[in-house]
């Protein structure tokens, strides 16, 4: 069954568009990110893959406390290995510069 | 190599890159895209993940400089399956298409197709959207031609083949393939001395693009590359060229046919 999982980090920068990257296909993930307002940022990730909510927490934290931007983030996933992920949220703020 | 190394390959985009691909530089732009949100609402309840696009990208623009619109699905989702939203997005495209073409600015069709189908957790659903592409293509092909590109990794299989088979022009690469059944279905239903789905080659022996198009089913093979891609749909505009009597010849209205056959069957139509 899908997991559906949220987080919250701080946020002190802003990107200026929003952006799309990756497809839902075996081993890899959607990510949908926006420009937020709040001075936080939130990501809502939803996986077929259940029982990882330390491990998204563990690959989103270390995005953030590098690229601590104000963003809405959704992330479909299909099995992503941690490094597809990383990979993708680079390519999405990448895009959203 | 250098042969390798400077091909634009067509099949190794997505489905949003086979669009901006096809279009003109510069002139993409997407309806109903991913930041809207409207995703299949019956994949979740079955513990599938839904993609943002439904798999489905519908895309204006020009070609050569003229109105366009490119409808590409992506194979890597859900091996490009059509459900609710991604087959009315292409039906509404193609309606969208006519109207155009009705009011005299005509507007170019082309399906990138790269799909397996009708997605099972859709069915009926799918197949709805199906019977609307076909009536549309059928709708829009007395106006303009309506072109379909098939040279992704997948290929078309199942009821988005009998939409193919209705176009004006098909465009295949020798990677592509084209069949109503696809491999694993054949060897399920009739054994595997019909067709042995581990055997690559002779899947492409059988529904590869070289095939089809040796057989009259496409108008039209190409290699994968984007330019000779281009400059392919481009010909089938300038000078679209009769098909075989197979997807050439002209079809009656279906709804003058079903009226016959409620009134031979004695049902008030």
């Amino acid at each position: 069954m899908i997991e559906t999982l949220t987080y919250e980090f701080p946020a002190t920068q802003s990107v200026e568009h929003r952006s799309h990257v990756g497809v839902v296909a075996s081993g890899n993930c959607e990510i949908l990110l926006e420009p937020s307002s709040d001075q936080r940022s939130a990501v809502v990730v939803r996986t077929s893959v259940s029982g990882f909510d330390g491990t998204w927490q563990a690959v989103l934290g270390r995005f953030f406390a590098r690229n601590p931007v104000a963003v809405a983030i959704e992330i479909n996933d299909f099995g992503a290995t941690p490094a597809v992920v990383a990979l993708r949220l680079e390519q999405a703020l990448e895009s959203a510069q | 190599m250098t042969a390798l190394l400077l091909t634009e390959s067509f099949a190794e985009r997505g489905a949003r890159e086979r669009a901006r691909a096809l279009l003109d530089a510069q002139s993409f732009r997407e309806l109903i895209g991913p930041f809207e949100r409207i995703a299949s609402p019956y994949l979740a309840a079955q513990g599938v993940v839904p993609q943002s696009d439904d798999g489905t990208v519908v895309a204006r623009g020009t070609i050569g400089g003229v109105r366009a619109c490119v409808v590409a699905t992506d194979g890597r989702f859900l091996g490009g399956s059509i459900g609710e939203i991604g087959g009315s997005k292409i039906a509404g495209a193609l309606e969208l298409a006519r109207r155009d073409a009705e009011r005299g600015t005509p507007t170019r069709m082309v399906l990138a197709l790269d799909t397996g189908g009708i997605r099972l957790q859709e069915a009926n659903l799918g197949i709805l959207a199906v019977s609307e592409i076909c009536d549309a293509i059928v709708a829009l092909r007395d106006l303009m031609p309506v072109v379909a590109v098939i040279a992704g990794r997948v290929g078309v299989y199942g009821g988005l083949s009998l939409s193919t088979a209705l176009c004006s022009e098909i465009i295949v690469s020798e990677g592509a393939r084209v069949g109503l059944n696809g491999p694993d279905v054949v060897e399920t239903e009739s054994g595997i001395e019909e067709m042995d789905s581990s055997d690559r080659p002779l899947i492409w022996r059988v529904t590869g693009g070289r095939q089809r198009f040796a057989q009259g089913f496409a108008s039209e093979l190409v290699s994968d590359d984007v330019p000779a891609i281009r400059a392919a749909v481009e010909r089938a505009f300038e000078a679209p060229r009769e098909l075989g009597p197979l997807v050439a010849q002209p079809f009656p209205d279906p709804r003058l046919d079903l009226e016959a056959f409620l009134r031979a069957m004695e049902i008030e139509p």
